[in-house]
């Protein structure tokens, strides 16, 4: 591999991409777009949760009780009713997801000490959702039952005042206010990383083969790995300049705290960034057509990454067999890394292997470009 | 001549040996022997489809062979096709610079994948500038060339390393007539510095500018020789005539014995006849048909008579390929 000729081929491919300013545009334009659309679209947080409610009981106690809910924050108040029927239309027509129907006999049962029922309708055909407001809900009910019960020890105690036995005190560390976003944001860069990296290079052989200028590139000395690796750096660049807008989106727009060492996260998703766009190179030195490379390059990436990157699905609740392959899915890695920087301030130590996974896959991907790629006309 | 003499393979710019190339059931060149000599001058001619760009693609290294063997310039292609490339020079028949590079940005690119040493290059640009006259264009993008000047450029990017051999795939397709006079009088200049040129090409007037010419038909090798040993191999007196409706008089003559070829050339027709006394026959024939004719003369035949003399008409196969030498 001859250096001046491989930086020959960095240079006029540099040119190509400056004078091509559509393409230009849409490479840093699109990572732009797609953490707007991401980011603000997946949120996982589940709050105001729409809620109609039936109160059959009319007391303190049962006013009390919608208070509580209404009151955490996660349910929003939608609509009251005397009618059953009003809240399986509203599930039906969702305008709400939860409905609560408060039995007629809720305050005296409590007063009398016996068992009472809450009936709460949910909405399941969005079963996370579904999943979640059930959570909440039992928390709140059992809060007001343990105000309830203190409230009845206390009036039976009139010397000591009891308490609570037990009072938990759990600390989330790395992520306090559970916000999925702080979660989701390290995994929508490497996502969109993958993605554009690949689209990025996906054309530039078959590109050559189409209009005709690679016939008389491979009737020169070049080689084919100084073509590659020539082809990669100033798209690499170009890959770099993504990768910092979209980091500064995360700090400035979304707001998600970064604990690491910026260098170090630098540095990995550079690692990252020469795979992702091997794999780009690949799939333009076995496409046919220049449509065909870009299809293919985003349905290559994209699907994987986002499911079998861990970025949505947690790799550990998938079969063993799913749980290998996403070792060669590189946003894998990446998210690992990624999580582990922004969120626990992770070192080299704890990243070493996603890390050392990632120099392996680039290399792979890109020595499997080089040897395919022919200096032959096809 | 299955057997080649084995001569020193340096007396020879290129030297195929049954060269053959196929795509699936199609055999774009056949059983190819083609010997180009130092310092020459050779032009490929025939018609679309006939195997030239095939040949010149297995010759530059960027396709292998089915079978059979090449050198160039003394490097076997089958070898060593990347060994060739460095004093190679190759012109594909379609544009294969950059259009979004400027004149001096694809020269420079070129010079710096043949690794040109840089205190050559300046002094080396200035001759590639001063034939093509591209001087001025130096810093236009490649794209808004005109073809003439496209194909210039696309000689002084092949150029620009000093290659002993050049191969140039109808350089001259679809370039207007003075440009294609420009373009031929640089091969000139070229072949006095002692480089060989292999051009491939289907206007038979430019054939008649090489120093050899080899027929090239389905694949084969049909002919070979200069283009007056070519044009001698015509029997009889060619004849120019231009009657008032020469479809007719194709047909007409077609079905006339004693005739060696009736060809429509431009506005009128090209008839070979092995005397004097046929072309009276002719002229009475005509008149008996009440065609007139306004013109009928004795012209030197032209390439393309030959061209279409020696390749058989329609598409019956002719005799196994004739060899070079």
């Amino acid at each position: 591999m001859n250096i001046y000729r491989t930086l020959a081929v960095s240079r006029k491919e540099a040119r190509q991409i400056i004078r091509d300013s559509r393409s230009l545009y849409l490479a840093l334009g699109i990572p732009v777009l797609l953490m707007i659309l991401f980011g603000y679209a997946l949120s996982l947080d589940v709050n105001d949760i729409p809620v109609a409610v039936w109160d059959q009981d009319r007391s303190p106690q049962s006013r009390e009780f919608l208070d509580q809910l209404t009151g955490s924050g996660y349910f929003r108040m939608v609509f009251r009713t005397e009618n059953y029927k009003k809240i399986v239309q509203a599930i039906d027509d969702n305008t709400i997801t939860l409905g609560i129907t408060l039995p007629h006999d809720f305050s005296e049962k409590l007063k009398k000490g016996r068992p009472t029922t809450i009936q709460a309708l949910v909405d399941g055909s969005d079963s996370t959702r579904a999943g979640i407001a059930i959570e909440y809900l039992k928390v709140i009910i059992a809060t007001f039952e343990s105000d309830v019960k203190l409230a009845e020890l206390n009036r039976q105690a009139v010397l000591a005042r009891v308490r609570q036995p037990v009072d938990p005190r759990i600390r989330l560390l790395y992520n306090p206010e559970l916000v999925s976003r702080n979660n989701i944001v390290p995994g929508l860069i490497a996502i969109i990383m993958m993605v554009i990296a690949a689209l990025l290079t996906s054309l530039t052989i078959v590109r050559e083969r189409e209009t005709g200028t690679m016939e008389q590139l491979i009737s020169t000395p070049v080689k084919p790995n100084e073509l590659i690796v020539g082809k990669l750096i100033p798209y690499f660049a170009l890959g770099y300049v993504d990768l910092v807008m979209v980091y500064l989106m995360g700090e400035y727009v979304f707001r998600v705290p970064f604990r690491g060492s910026l260098l170090l996260m630098f540095a990995a998703s550079g690692v990252f960034l020469i795979g992702a766009l091997s794999i780009g190179f690949l799939v333009s030195v076995v496409a046919k057509n220049q449509f065909f490379a870009t299809q293919f390059a985003l349905l290559a990436t994209f699907l994987p990454t986002f499911l079998l990157s861990g970025f949505v699905f947690p790799i550990s609740n998938m079969p063993d067999v799913i749980q290998s392959i996403t070792y060669i899915v590189p946003a894998r890695h990446l998210i690992t890394i990624l999580r582990a920087i922004y969120l626990k301030g992770a070192g080299i130590e704890i990243i070493a292997f996603p890390l050392f996974m990632l120099v392996v896959l680039g290399f792979l991907v890109s020595s499997i470009a080089v040897r395919k790629l022919k200096k032959k006309i096809q | 001549m299955a057997n080649l003499p084995l001569e020193n393979n340096d007396d020879f710019a290129i030297r195929t040996e049954k060269l053959c190339r196929d795509f699936g059931k199609v055999e774009a060149v056949k059983n190819l022997h083609l010997q180009v000599k130092r310092g020459e001058l050779f032009g490929l001619v025939g018609p679309d489809g006939a195997g030239k760009t095939t040949t010149m693609r297995m010759l530059a290294g960027i396709l292998d062979p089915t079978s059979g063997s090449a050198w160039v310039d003394g490097i076997s292609i089958v070898d060593d096709p990347e060994g060739i490339k460095e004093h190679l020079a190759y012109m594909p028949q379609r544009f294969g610079l950059y259009q979004d590079l400027t004149v001096m940005e694809n020269l420079i690119f070129y010079a710096d994948l043949f690794r040109v040493p840089k205190k050559l290059r300046a002094g080396r640009i200035e001759t590639l500038f001063g034939f093509s006259r591209l001087g001025p264009f130096k810093d236009r993008l490649a794209g808004a060339l005109s073809g003439g000047m496209k194909q210039k450029l696309g000689l002084a990017c092949a150029l620009i390393h000093s290659p002993r051999v050049l191969l140039l795939d109808e350089p001259t397709n679809g370039v207007d007539p003075v440009s294609r006079r420009d373009f031929w009088k640089i091969l000139y200049e070229l072949l006095k510095e002692g480089i060989s040129i292999l051009v491939s090409t289907a206007y038979l007037d430019e054939a008649e500018r090489t120093n050899r010419v080899g027929l090239m038909h389905q694949g084969r090798l049909v002919q070979l020789g200069e283009p007056r040993a070519l044009k001698s191999m015509l029997k009889g007196i060619t004849m120019e005539l231009i009657p008032s409706d020469p479809a007719k008089t194709r047909t007409l003559l077609r079905n006339m014995p004693g005739l060696l070829d009736v060809n429509i050339f431009g506005g009128g027709l090209h008839v070979r006849i092995p005397d004097k006394s046929t072309g009276e026959a002719i002229l009475k024939r005509l008149e008996a048909e009440a065609i007139e004719v306004r013109s009928f003369r004795r012209i030197v035949p032209s390439m393309e008579d030959a061209f279409l003399y020696l390749i058989p008409r329609g598409q019956e196969e002719d005799k196994s390929g004739v060899s070079a030498e």
